[in-house]
């Protein structure tokens, strides 16, 4: 029964956390343009014409 | 926004402007826009968003709309302001429920790993902790996840009708209440788990609807927007000044420069030159226009800058008139009523009478209130239409996913069941059965001649020169070294070659319209380039394969009756010529009054008011903005055949849809009756409901492959 008083809490702590976390990157505009996240890996920023 | 004075630059905040770039495809253009523009001066930063096919430019007050655009050109990008965006209410009910379906998400977690205690043997003071835990957590959760369904039951009962959302919300705060009830008392049964974990699929839903209308509508939207939205409006002391198409005036004097489209009707004061009228009629060649034209808003200018006088403005130009018959036609489709509230208004009142019947039941029985609330309430959980819910969005997005692979995009899920009911096929014809673009035949021409009809062809936003160049870049022409080349609107291009003056020019006596042809001049030779408007390569396959799906196809068409004939021979169905945007609207309501359901595919604002009328419409990417919005579907590339795979598609989902109600019934014939004897434990219930919904999922899935 002690371990759960523990157990419990950072267990709901954690689901918490992670909510927060998707809506933050929602509210921050991380899912806005999946396919602009693809594409810029491949841009060469030396590479400058 | 536009702060007047560029001298304090430094001080004054930057403004952010968005453009839309349809251009826009790669890596190398974002790459290319944020590099470059960033070095505009008054440009702070640029950042590009690809998948809505936009730019967000930070920049000083002074540069307006049009300077932005100026940048964009000279990087090679096409750019249009984008307007009021009509798209923002969708997008903020999109994140509205996925925020919803996040917090349900941590919510059925987080109660599921208590409840899964509880079922496992917790008792006592433990059990009573758990309860009262997953009451704390469930109770805000319902109440924020579960407003979408209550304010849509809400607004359905006040109109006094009932939607798929009415047993949703009763049997989710009957569940809420009465596991209350139970924490309150102690009981041994709580049904936090289970109601909570219905709003979480039932979300998943309703997100993957919205999900797939935004998605769609923004590769739609980067296609629109190419009417002109504002004009240079010339003052009585010469100055030109930008002057949005709302605020125009008739008898205003504008300026209409190479390339920019018309914001309303006028008359050509000064100038000459040819416009595109495709917009408005749907026919790619060009029209010559000298003083005394008269010219429609959505024209765009070809050759040399115009001065027109203002005849008619906002809501009484050529187009608005077109736009209003396109509203009234699209009336009689916004009463149509989608399959999933078809099926809740026929199950939603069994499910209420069976909770009712077993409370009842179990009352005259002389179990106790107690009891018969909670085995009525088990009833109402375990026939919630869970499955339901998921059973038409999770099939109409896998099909919809599957077609946009394909180049056919379907704006919402209505339009796919529309699409499955229709029975008739009427096809427009030029831009529709025919590509719609002049195409050059350079067959004739010698490697040289070539090389200088693609040298002087390129450097002109004509059709005709744009169809040659296309022409000659797909049979591997390189261009010839041109000097000097100048462009007079209405006549050609001219330019130097190795000393000898080389010319593409308008074919003598080629008055009437009928043959489209283009006359190359190397010094003294001259020959003579004909132009087509093709028929799309598979324009004979698709209609065989709309007829193989029980739509015979016809030909409603605006052009001259000789072409249409011919070419409703050389295709073998009907077809009915000469008809102006009135005679096709009614065209379609006679075939709606002999009882057909027709399907319209069309691309110019003439077929507006019969895509909006047909009983489901489709529209080449190539179609006017107006045509698209009016549209169902709208399809990308030379090909015709998404049409008929679309139809193919949308029976095909409407059969696993059909298939996943079936199950949904079968579930709870074999369901109801536990939960009517009162066998349905918190347990049971979460089981069934959570096996039910994957197995709709599984099943739709299974459409991934049906455009193959």
């Amino acid at each position: 029964m002690t371990g759960l008083a523990l157990l419990i809490p950072i267990a709901l702590g954690m689901g918490l956390l992670g909510l927060c976390a998707f809506l933050w990157s929602m509210r921050a505009g991380q899912y806005d343009d999946m396919d602009g996240a693809a594409a810029r890996i491949l841009i060469d920023e030396e590479d400058a014409p | 926004m536009n702060a007047p004075s560029p001298l304090l630059a430094g001080h004054t905040p930057l403004v952010t402007t968005r453009l839309t770039v349809p251009g826009m495809k790669c890596a190398g253009c974002i790459g290319k826009i944020e590099r470059e523009l960033a070095k505009t001066p008054g440009i702070a930063t640029a950042r590009a968003n690809l998948s809505a096919k936009r730019v967000a430019i930070s920049h000083d007050p002074g540069l307006d709309e049009g300077a932005l655009a100026d940048a964009l050109l000279a990087l090679g990008f096409e750019s249009q302001p984008v307007a009021d965006n009509p798209l923002a209410s969708d997008d903020a009910e999109r994140r509205r429920l996925t925020r919803a379906l996040g917090v349900a998400g941590f919510g059925m977690m987080n109660i599921m790993l208590l409840s899964v205690s509880v079922w496992s043997g917790a008792e006592g003071a433990t059990r009573a902790l758990f309860h009262w835990l997953s009451a704390a957590i469930a109770l805000p959760v319902v109440a924020y996840a579960g407003r979408p369904f209550f304010a849509s039951a809400w607004m359905a009962l006040k109109h006094r009708r009932t939607n798929m959302d009415v047993p949703i919300s009763i049997g989710v705060i009957l569940a809420t209440c009465m596991s209350l009830y139970e924490t309150v008392t102690g009981g041994a049964h709580a049904f936090f788990d289970s109601a909570v974990m219905l709003l979480f699929f039932l979300l998943a839903g309703r997100a993957l609807d919205a999900e797939m209308r935004t998605r769609t509508r923004a590769g739609i939207g980067a296609l629109l927007g190419r009417m002109g939205k504002s004009a240079s409006v010339i003052g009585p002391d010469g100055t030109a000044r930008r002057v949005a198409a709302r605020d125009l005036a008739p008898g205003m004097l504008v300026l209409v420069a190479a390339g920019e489209a018309l914001a309303a009707d006028g008359e050509v004061v000064e100038g000459r030159s040819a416009i595109d009228n495709a917009m408005l009629t749907g026919e790619s060649a060009p029209e010559p226009v000298t003083p005394g034209s008269l010219v429609y808003a959505g024209a765009i200018n070809l050759g040399a800058a115009l001065r027109v006088r203002l005849t008619r403005v906002a809501e009484d130009t050529a187009l608005a008139e077109i736009a209003r018959a396109m509203d009234e036609a699209g009336q009689s489709r916004s009463a149509y009523v989608r399959i999933a509230d078809r099926a809740s208004q026929a199950y939603a009142p069994v499910v209420h009478a069976l909770a009712l019947a077993a409370f009842a039941g179990w009352m005259i029985a002389g179990a106790g209130w107690h009891a018969s609330i909670t085995i009525a309430i088990a009833v109402l959980i375990i026939t919630c239409p869970c499955a339901m819910g998921l059973a038409v969005p999770a099939a109409q997005v896998v099909a919809a996913g599957a077609l946009m692979r394909r180049g056919l995009m379907v704006k919402d899920g209505s339009a796919l069941e529309r699409l499955a009911e229709c029975d008739v096929a009427v096809l427009d014809k030029t831009g529709t059965l025919t590509l719609g673009t002049p195409r050059a035949d350079i067959a004739a021409l010698g490697p040289a001649a070539r090389a200088i009809a693609l040298a002087l062809a390129q450097t002109s936003r004509h059709p005709l020169s744009r169809g040659l160049a296309a022409a000659a870049l797909r049979e591997g022409v390189t261009p010839a070294e041109v000097a000097d080349i100048r462009e007079t609107g209405g006549t050609g291009l001219e330019g130097r070659w190795q000393g000898v003056t080389v010319a593409l020019e308008k074919p003598d006596g080629g008055g009437d319209g009928a043959l489209l042809a283009t006359m190359l001049r190397i010094g003294e030779t001259r020959r003579t380039i004909p132009f087509s408007d093709p028929l799309r390569a598979d324009a004979a396959a698709t209609i065989a394969a709309l007829a193989r799906e029980g739509l015979p196809a016809r030909i409603l068409s605006g052009d001259r009756a000789a072409p249409v004939a011919a070419m409703a021979r050389a295709l073998g169905i009907p077809a009915e010529a000469e008809a102006d945007p009135r005679g096709k609207l009614a065209a379609l309501e006679a075939l709606k009054a002999r009882g057909h359901r027709p399907l319209m595919v069309g691309d110019g604002l003439n077929d507006g008011p019969a895509l909006a009328a047909a009983h489901a419409s489709i529209a080449p990417g190539t179609a006017s903005d107006a045509s698209q919005q009016a549209a169902d579907a709208v399809f990308i590339g030379d090909s015709l055949m998404p049409v008929a795979l679309a139809v193919r598609v949308a029976r095909a989902t409407m059969r696993i849809v059909r298939q996943n109600f079936g199950f949904s019934i079968v579930y709870n014939a074999l369901a109801v009756p536990l939960a009517l004897t009162g066998q349905v434990t918190p347990l049971v219930a979460a089981i069934a409901m959570s096996a039910s919904s994957l197995v709709v999922i599984a099943n739709s899935l299974r459409l991934a492959g049906a455009t193959r």
